[in-house]
């Protein structure tokens, strides 16, 4: 009984706050940014994320092809790659593991990022049977051809997500679900699992068989989960970890002091903090409505007051920094075009506007937004709102029901392309949940996926964007988040931030740093950091 | 022969709970994989509701978590579904997939009991000296000091002790660990937040008890014996006023050992506690309906100890 107390264990390299417990260890399931974390260590595809930006850059691929009309790439291998257990990755393997990943028996939420191979989506919902007319091909041991749905321009960084990555065919045909367990764990990234255990500690090893191991310098890297914020930040500055790296770890109320630390680092971040109305239920029926109440909300004041962790405001529903695409301005702060346009839907200074709920679930500003939306409302269009808060899969059904009037709601973004966000409001997208369903927003994303001029595609999804924040707004922005991550600098190298939107990390990049300028880490300096901490990068 | 009745009665007890816990989370709202990302396909949802069974209605559901449930196989013979209750087999957990409730309750169970078991005996540790030094100096100040402090130790509870012993012990002496879980050293603040609070209640349990006791009258016939104070206090007094402390210990224990949310999220301890409080969030049914039992039969278990017990610290008392 004592085992529990009593263990002795080498300190690891690296100690990484890494958020919740991961659910899983199979890439093909999970859906969380700390599962990522981890999972991206021990695994990995065709290509991997740049530290500096998030790019998809050479990993098991170490070239390719791509044909002139963008839909067809050739991939070839890298010779050494090879699994944990020494045998070499194949071509082969590749083609198993997007079938599986797309096998709507393995349940992997994230199989829509494969629907962009061709016939991937026919495959997965069983119009197709035969998993060889997917549009991935073993041409030899070592080279690869994937033909897509469409010009996919965000294929590359796809590759390098977990849902993409190899798996170890061996072992999933012989132990099924159950070859997650397995001991050793086999599998095709820079570290192997060392073990894990739930709430305590995902420990990983150095893989001596990867192929870039010569430049992966930690030999052993602790993911600790941690749920409480107050938690994490004592464990971090007591010294028993080197990395804090989930936002919400951070205590709301101690950002304005930790913000000014010199290992406090904050970041652009591919997120849209917003709001959905459910267009089915009056009179949210009325993009006047609609407008209306977007037009009367001051965003500035939310991150200035509420958020506080350098998030911007946001008046469109893609973030800046996309590849190849410029968002369009959406709606402003404007108070008396807001009491115009409801005057004109017939509720003159919110005369017989029927009370209606804001639902919202449990989260570090959540609340607190929601209040400053009733009290904008109620002094700006005279509007009566009532805050219903709901646990989080209460939340997320009522959500998907449209059982709701008003509802806060976030997206993260997969990859740098505007489409990772545009297409959630597809009429038939399970993510949509506002209830609206325009033909011409279909019309405009479905043409500019099948595009191949990136300017013309950038054209389209910016008419879909304006229909989206701007003429029909069943939704609309109120900032976009920014990631915050605790680390010295001083000790620490490879952990890109500003300009890697997508905040992907491979801790293989990370590096100690060689020599060490001890600066107190308890200071709280007065300062910003210094811009030259080799940290960031400004090509961005 | 009595022990062994209370035993078998305990089984239909379990089945009750197990009942209840499985059809009152059946009507709770939402389901266990909704989610922010809905998944990629109606293929998708239907492949993973099939795989847990939750297409099922929700008594036949329950007929395959008991595994008192017959299928036909590919052949059309009746087989007996695998796993199940019967069996021990709590059945696999919704949120964490790679574990089932066993693996989960396997890894966590021993952390809490060892924390548990070392609150458990620091609170008696502390609770029944202080007890029984405040009933002693009755009326004096040694008595107002022993109830102050007990007072104080009820009053104050684990969400305060916690964050204070840390800021005071961890972040600025640096003694100990302010969270995490390993070596003894970090046991040690995890077990006075969570022990504290008992040892108070216990200190006044057993002050009251020995004030009374030594009221009674077989008391003042041994003092009529002349039989010396600390024997009195040792032989006869004792052993009686302990019982209301040991009647609470049951509870007490099986609260203990089967962790507590509060600390073990204050200090980062991966035990049961967590997961009791997160698996009803998460609608894990398997989880939370296995959480419940365990602790169900822990309380029937450890109860049925304290009646054994009694029958050895009281002579009245014979089962």
């Amino acid at each position: 009984m004592l085992s529990g107390c009593t263990r002795r264990e080498p300190k690891a390299d690296l100690r990484i706050l890494n958020g919740p417990e991961i659910q899983s260890l199979d890439p093909h399931i999970i859906t969380g940014q700390a599962d990522m974390r981890v999972v991206l260590s021990l695994f990995e595809g065709l290509t991997r994320f740049s530290p500096l930006n998030g790019d998809g850059i050479p990993a098991i691929a170490e070239r390719w092809d791509i044909s002139p009309n963008g839909k067809t790439y050739i991939f070839h291998l890298r010779t050494n790659a090879a699994w944990s257990t020494g045998d070499p990755i194949t071509a082969e393997d590749f083609v198993f593991s997007w079938r599986r990943a797309l096998d709507a028996r393995t349940g992997g939420d994230y199989a829509a990022l494969l629907f962009y191979i061709k016939n991937g989506e026919e495959f997965n919902t069983g119009k197709i049977k035969d998993p060889s007319e997917l549009g991935a091909k073993a041409l030899d041991a070592h080279t690869l051809r994937v033909e897509l749905k469409n010009p996919t321009p965000f294929l590359l960084e796809l590759c390098a997500s977990p849902a993409l990555a190899v798996v170890p065919k061996p072992a999933i045909e012989r132990y099924g679900d159950k070859w997650v367990q397995l001991r050793p764990f086999p599998c095709s990234g820079a570290y192997t699992l060392e073990f894990w255990r739930l709430n305590d500690r995902a420990r990983v090893r150095k893989n001596p068989h990867y192929w870039d191991a010569t430049n992966t310098e930690l030999e052993l890297v602790d993911f600790i989960p941690c749920d409480s914020a107050n938690t994490a930040i004592n464990i971090y500055a007591t010294g028993h970890a080197d990395v804090l790296w989930d936002k919400n770890l951070l205590p709301t109320d101690l950002l304005d002091v930790l913000r000014r630390r010199p290992d406090c680092h904050s970041y652009d971040y591919l997120g849209t903090y917003f709001i959905r109305f459910n267009v089915t239920r009056k009179p949210f029926t009325d993009p006047r409505v609609r407008k209306a109440l977007a037009l009367a909300v001051d965003k500035e004041r939310i991150v200035k007051r509420i958020t506080r962790g350098g998030e911007k405001s946001a008046s469109h529903l893609t973030p800046d920094g996309m590849a190849n695409y410029q968002p369009p301005d959406g709606l402003g702060y404007d108070p008396d075009a807001a009491r115009r346009l409801l005057r004109d839907a017939g509720y003159p200074n919110g005369k017989d506007f029927p009370r209606f709920q804001f639902l919202f679930n449990p989260g570090p500003a959540n609340q607190q937004i929601g209040v400053e939306l009733q009290a904008m409302w109620r002094t700006e269009l005279g509007l009566e709102m009532d805050l219903r808060q709901a646990e989080q899969k209460v939340f997320f059904d009522d959500q998907s029901k449209l059982n709701y009037d008003v509802c806060r709601s976030s997206w993260i973004g997969d990859y740098k392309d505007p489409n990772t966000f545009l297409d959630i409001f597809i009429s038939n997208s399970g993510n949509n949940r506002t209830g609206w369903a325009s033909p011409s927003y279909d019309a405009l994303i479905a043409q500019a996926n099948a595009e191949p001029n990136a300017a013309k595609r950038a054209k389209l999804l910016e008419q879909a964007e304006i229909l989206l924040v701007r003429d029909d707004l069943p939704i609309f922005p109120l900032y976009f988040y920014s990631g915050l991550v605790l680390f010295d600098t001083n000790h620490w190298d490879g952990i890109g931030l500003q300009g890697n939107l997508v905040d992907q990390h491979n801790v293989n990049f990370i590096k100690r740093k060689k020599s060490v300028v001890r600066r107190p880490l308890s200071v709280v300096h007065g300062v910003e950091r210094p811009a030259d901490d080799g940290q960031r990068t400004t090509d961005n | 022969m009595y022990f062994l009745k209370r035993i078998l009665f305990m089984v239909p007890l379990v089945l009750l709970i197990s009942f209840f816990a499985f059809g009152l989370l059946k009507l709770a709202p939402g389901g266990p994989f909704s989610q922010q990302r809905a998944p990629a396909s109606e293929a998708i949802r239907k492949s993973i509701e099939a795989k847990y069974h939750l297409d099922e209605p929700w008594l036949k559901q329950y007929l395959r978590y008991l595994g008192l449930l017959w299928e036909r196989d590919a052949s059309g013979r009746l087989h007996r579904v695998s796993g199940g209750l019967i069996v021990g087999d709590l059945g696999p957990s919704f949120k964490y997939r790679d574990h089932s409730v066993n693996d989960i309750i396997a890894q966590a169970l021993p952390v809490s009991l060892t924390l548990g078991a070392i609150a458990f005996v620091f609170a008696q540790c502390v609770g029944i000296p202080l007890g029984f030094y405040a009933a002693m100096r009755r009326g004096r100040w040694g008595d107002y000091f022993g109830s102050f402090i007990a007072i104080l130790a009820v009053c104050i509870p684990p969400l305060v002790v916690g964050p204070v012993l840390i800021m005071i012990f961890s972040i600025r002496l640096g003694w100990f660990p302010p969270g995490l879980w390993g070596t003894p050293i970090y046991a040690v603040l995890p077990m006075i937040a969570l022990g504290l609070f008992y040892s108070g209640k216990i200190a006044r349990l057993m002050r009251e008890s020995l004030l009374n006791t030594l009221q009674s009258e077989f008391i003042t016939t041994a003092r009529a014996k002349g039989l010396s104070e600390s024997k009195i206090m040792a032989k006869h007094a004792f052993r009686l006023a302990v019982l209301p402390v040991v009647s609470y210990s049951g509870p007490l224990l099986a609260d203990l050992l089967t962790g507590s949310f509060v600390v073990e999220a204050a200090f980062q301890i991966p035990g049961i506690g967590v997961f009791m409080v997160n698996s009803m969030l998460n609608l894990d049914q398997p989880m939370t309906v296995g959480l419940v039992l365990l602790y169900a039969i822990l309380l029937l278990l450890l109860n049925l100890a304290v009646d054994f017990s009694y029958s050895l610290l009281d002579p009245r008392v014979r089962l």
